[in-house]
């Protein structure tokens, strides 16, 4: 069996982090130097999967050859009224094959995180944002925000490769604030990872848009709050320092995951999160920082937009585009039995399942995935990365990452499949 | 299989050809010699009576990368209002549709001039999903922080060329271009504005020094494309001056100054705005190390996607949908984007038309002008017919004129000017001058062994109709397009240039993406065969330095 140590790009979230050490030797895979909890996590039961992957084609639970399952996948979508493509967890290659498919049988695209995703790509299409990416975070911001979101367990190397040891070359890494505001519960990772260090402003998540309305107040020093004497009003101290902090520091970064808002009407709290940062901008520089970017939706949303102008959630069925973030939601559909096929695809997590749905369903997926209903036709795919090689779009989106490829023997790429399938149609 | 074109009049400024009656062989997608009497002719097409040139060329047009995603998911109603009007005028047009309405109105190449290197994948793998026309990009330095230090360390000019090169290849780029020249890391430094002789904040360097070095390490690492400069001041009254300066600053080295029309703007007049054109034109026609492109603008709806942040925010207040995206990016650049709605009847707007006009027209020398809307920035790309009818007809363009703003009016020229552009004129700033710019040898031109990228146009009286929709298109010798429909669709070639330079500068990278970067330097650099991938299988065309041709 032959043993290696290679480089290793991560896609299991949107950090992408690029400086992992692996050691592989045939199909087991093992982190010897940068690992976090979900990467760990990750290629350890992709190791224990791997034999799985050799007999993991079923039809309805059977054993079956790919030939046979791809003629039954093309034979289901080609039969369907109102086909979803649902998931859509995959690389960039996965993401232009799935493009092809859709315009073809009309299908309506979603991806598995686009109901948190949709609370920025709504704010984008309203009114706009300032934001930052990775590198200007590490060198540049002297302050940092957090509203509201778990970032220490969602992105385990957040504050070790951008906050607390960087080299910076505007500021000083030591002397950076960082504030949180917002659920204590989803704080508490990151006071683990960051100690005393992280100062803690608790409300609920769901009040995060009164409190930021009070905080842009604050900021701009709003004439109605003219001779009030806040710092006697319970809460609002804390915020009105904080306030002070921002409009001080030189370049303030506010950071969110639109994954922890999950409340009706979140984008609108997305919205006062980037109006705080367009006030701070009068005066000073500051900038938003929407994370996100795991289970591959910025990959495959770049692609829907690129090549259809619109955002996922699109239906094909008319010979063009149709957005509609609200009703083309696959789960909706699914429900409310407005769909007749789904085609699920899952590429990086085994746990992420297709919805329970009563429909005919093929599921592109882990060899390890476990679906609570056994799907008509399971086709296991290779990981990106892992498997084979591919592209993956990270959580500032500017950056696209190259992924490579670790071990030899894998289950075969979305991209390939999906040609297949378009190919039997 | 060869194919023969037959009779058409055919414009070929490279090879000095202004409406000739002539037939054209191609070969293996190639022009040949014509063959032997007897030889077996695959394919005829009658083309008398008919107009035939080398495929179009863009040379500014933002077509894939960051801002133009960016561009395309915020614009929901700007697609809709496409679908509902058959793609007609779409200011951030999908890839698929890109590379369609292109080929569809005779253009073969396009060449996206802002790529930021951190984004080059993106932008590479955008332009891989536009189909049938080719692709090219300009790296955009100048406002990076490893460049910056360099220079403000005062670091010889020979390790600055390699680290010029050195993007070039990592980038995979065919021209560099410099944005607002140090303005964009000064924005971060919360600096508003940065004149030529302003010093950035942090580093103690000005736009200038920036400009001369760029130009100089362009020029020595023999790219056959000349610095693309976009001002600093973009769109601020007065910045006329600075423009001229900008000219100045290039002592004598080539330099491209890119959208000319966004910086040709004085502060004459009641409304203290007025129009540069006459003074860019003189010196321009003076400088001949210097060529433009214009940035015409168009009245209607369109969207601004620039790097420039620090001109973007300046006037994310103007937004129209009022919304707008800036970004700082990765101590590398930065972009804004901002949706803008021209209106004939707006002071401004008119004489900004007026300008750009005006530019076109008092350049004498069509080697050195290019026709440009910078996509999407002053006007879609789908309005170019539009835009050579208005400089083809003089009545045409005073009948435009007549419904504009009067006092816009009131501060033009334009109607005093009597040229009309010729076919072989516009043939050369479309075709001939642009493949000349980037040192494309083997296209924009229709000799024996050039590429069989071939518009064949009907020779109708309305330059608007017969640009707009071509009866024939080839590209690499396959008919692509038909009276104006996509007949065959393919992947286009992506053009690079790749100087040699001294790979030692990557010591000094390493251990700056090491303390610094957020991916390492191996990372960064995209390779050939991972250019195919992106390109869904297209070529990578490799273009000679000057050096290596002479």
């Amino acid at each position: 069996m032959t043993e290696a140590e290679l480089d290793f790009t991560c896609p299991f979230c949107g950090l992408a982090c690029d400086d992992l050490r692996v050691r592989v030797e045939g199909e087991m895979m093992q982190i010897q130097a940068n690992g976090c909890p979900i990467s760990e996590r990750a290629l350890r039961t992709l190791s224990q999967a791997s034999p799985i992957a050799l007999s993991g084609v079923r039809l309805s639970g059977a054993p079956a050859t790919l030939t046979q399952a791809i003629d039954a996948a093309a034979g289901l979508l080609r039969s369907a009224a109102q086909p979803v493509l649902a998931g859509l967890a995959t690389d960039i290659a996965g993401a232009r094959a799935l493009m092809r498919l859709a315009e073809r049988i009309g299908a309506v695209t979603d991806h598995m995180n686009f109901g948190a995703k949709m609370r920025n790509v709504l704010t984008t299409q309203d009114r706009g944002w300032i934001t930052t990416t990775f590198a200007e975070v590490k060198n540049r911001a002297d302050t940092l925000l957090i509203v509201g979101s778990d970032l220490a367990t969602r992105f385990p190397r957040f504050f070790e490769r951008l906050i607390t040891q960087a080299d910076a070359m505007y500021t000083d890494s030591a002397a950076r604030r960082i504030v949180y505001l917002g659920d204590p519960a989803k704080a508490r990772a990151s006071r683990a990872a960051l100690g005393p260090r992280l100062e803690v402003i608790g409300c609920d998540n769901e009040q995060l848009g009164e409190v930021l309305g009070v905080l842009r107040m604050l900021v701009s020093k709003h004439p109605a709050l003219s001779g009030m004497r806040l710092e006697h009003v319970g809460g609002v101290a804390a915020l009105q320092s904080l306030a002070q902090q921002l409009r001080a520091a030189k370049y303030g970064v506010v950071a969110w995951s639109a994954a922890d808002f999950e409340f009706a009407h979140a984008d609108l709290t997305v919205q006062r999160i980037v109006e705080l940062v367009k006030d701070l901008n009068k005066t000073t520089r500051s900038a938003g920082l929407p994370l996100g970017g795991s289970d591959g939706d910025l990959t495959a949303n770049q692609v829907h937009v690129w090549q259809s102008g619109f955002a996922l959630r699109s239906d094909f069925g008319r010979g063009h585009p149709d957005y509609d973030p609200y009703n083309n939601a696959a789960s909706r559909l699914l429900e409310r039995g407005e769909a007749d096929a789904l085609l699920w695809i899952s590429s990086f997590n085994e746990t992420r399942l297709p919805p329970p749905a009563d429909v005919p369903t093929i599921v592109l997926g882990r060899a390890d995935m476990r679906c609570e209903r056994e799907p008509e036709v399971f086709i296991p795919v290779g990981t990106p990365g892992v498997d084979h090689a591919g592209h993956f779009v990270r959580s500032d989106k500017v950056v696209t990452m190259r992924l490579g490829k670790l071990r030899e023997g894998g289950s075969p790429p979305v991209a390939q499949v999906i040609a297949q399938i378009e190919a039997a149609l | 299989m060869i194919l023969k074109l037959k009779g058409g009049k055919v414009y070929d400024p490279a090879n000095g050809v202004d409406g000739e009656v002539r037939d054209i062989f191609v070969q293996a997608g190639r022009i040949i010699e014509a063959p032997r009497e007897d030889a077996r002719i695959a394919q005829e097409f009658d083309c008398s009576g008919m107009i035939v040139m080398a495929g179009a060329i863009d040379m500014h047009t933002h077509i894939g990368g960051g801002k133009v995603n960016i561009a395309r998911a915020m614009l929901t109603e700007d697609h809709r209002h496409a679908v509902d009007h058959h793609g007609h005028h779409h200011a951030a047009p999908s890839t698929l549709e890109t590379g369609r309405r292109y080929a569809e109105m005779g253009y073969t190449a396009c060449f996206e001039p802002a790529l930021l290197p951190i984004n080059a994948r993106q932008a590479h793998l955008e332009m891989g999903d536009t189909p049938i026309i080719d692709k090219g990009g300009y790296a955009m330095l100048g406002s990076d922080d490893f460049f910056l230090r360099m220079l403000a360390a005062k670091e010889d000019q020979k390790a600055i060329n390699d680290y010029v090169a050195w993007t070039l290849h990592a980038a995979q780029c065919i021209g560099i271009k410099v944005v607002n020249p140090g303005g964009i890391s000064a924005f971060k430094f919360n600096q508003r504005k940065l004149d030529l002789d302003e010093e950035h904040a942090y580093y103690r360097l000005t736009p200038r020094q920036i400009l001369k070095s760029l130009a100089q390490a362009v020029h020595d690492l023999g790219v056959p494309h000349p610095l693309h400069v976009h001002c600093s001041n973009l769109g601020i009254p007065g910045n006329v001056d600075t423009t001229l300066g900008t000219m100045q600053a290039a002592e004598g080295l080539p330099v491209h100054l890119t959208h000319i029309q966004f910086h040709s703007y004085g502060t004459e007049g009641d409304k203290k705005f007025s129009s540069g054109a006459a003074r860019i034109a003189e010196s321009v026609n003076r400088m001949k190390n210097v060529s433009v492109d214009v940035g015409q603008i168009m009245f209607g709806q369109t969207v601004t996607a620039s790097g420039d942040s620090m001109a973007q925010y300046r006037n994310s207040g103007l937004a129209n949908p009022r919304k707008s995206v800036i970004m700082d990016i990765e101590c590398d650049a930065g972009c804004g984007v901002v949706p803008f709605r021209y209106r004939d009847q707006n002071f401004v707007n008119a004489l900004q038309w007026a300008i750009g006009l005006e530019t076109f027209l008092l350049i004498d020398d069509p080697w050195r002008v290019f026709l440009t809307t910078d996509h999407p920035n002053g006007a879609p790309f789908t309005s170019y017919p539009h835009l050579i009818k208005l400089l083809m007809n003089r009545s045409y363009r005073e009948q435009a004129f007549e419904s504009l703003n009067p006092e816009a009016k009131a501060m033009s020229t334009l109607k005093s000017i009597t040229r009309e552009y010729s076919m072989y004129e516009i043939a050369t700033m479309t075709r001939a001058a642009p493949a000349k710019l980037l040192g494309l040898r083997d296209r924009g031109l229709l000799g024996v062994g050039a590429v069989a990228d071939i518009v064949v146009y009907r020779n109708e009286n309305d330059p608007e109709a017969m640009f707009g929709k071509p009866a024939c298109v080839f590209k690499d010798g396959d008919l692509v397009a038909r009276d104006g429909k996509i007949v065959k669709e393919k992947w286009g070639n992506t053009h690079v240039v790749k100087p040699e330079f001294d790979r030692g500068i990557e010591k000094s990278l390493r251990k700056y993406f090491e303390r610094f970067h957020t991916m390492t330097l191996e990372n960064f650099k995209i390779a050939d065969d991972e250019m195919r991938e992106i390109g869904n299988g297209a070529r990578l065309c490799e273009h000679v330095t000057r050096h290596r041709a002479a």
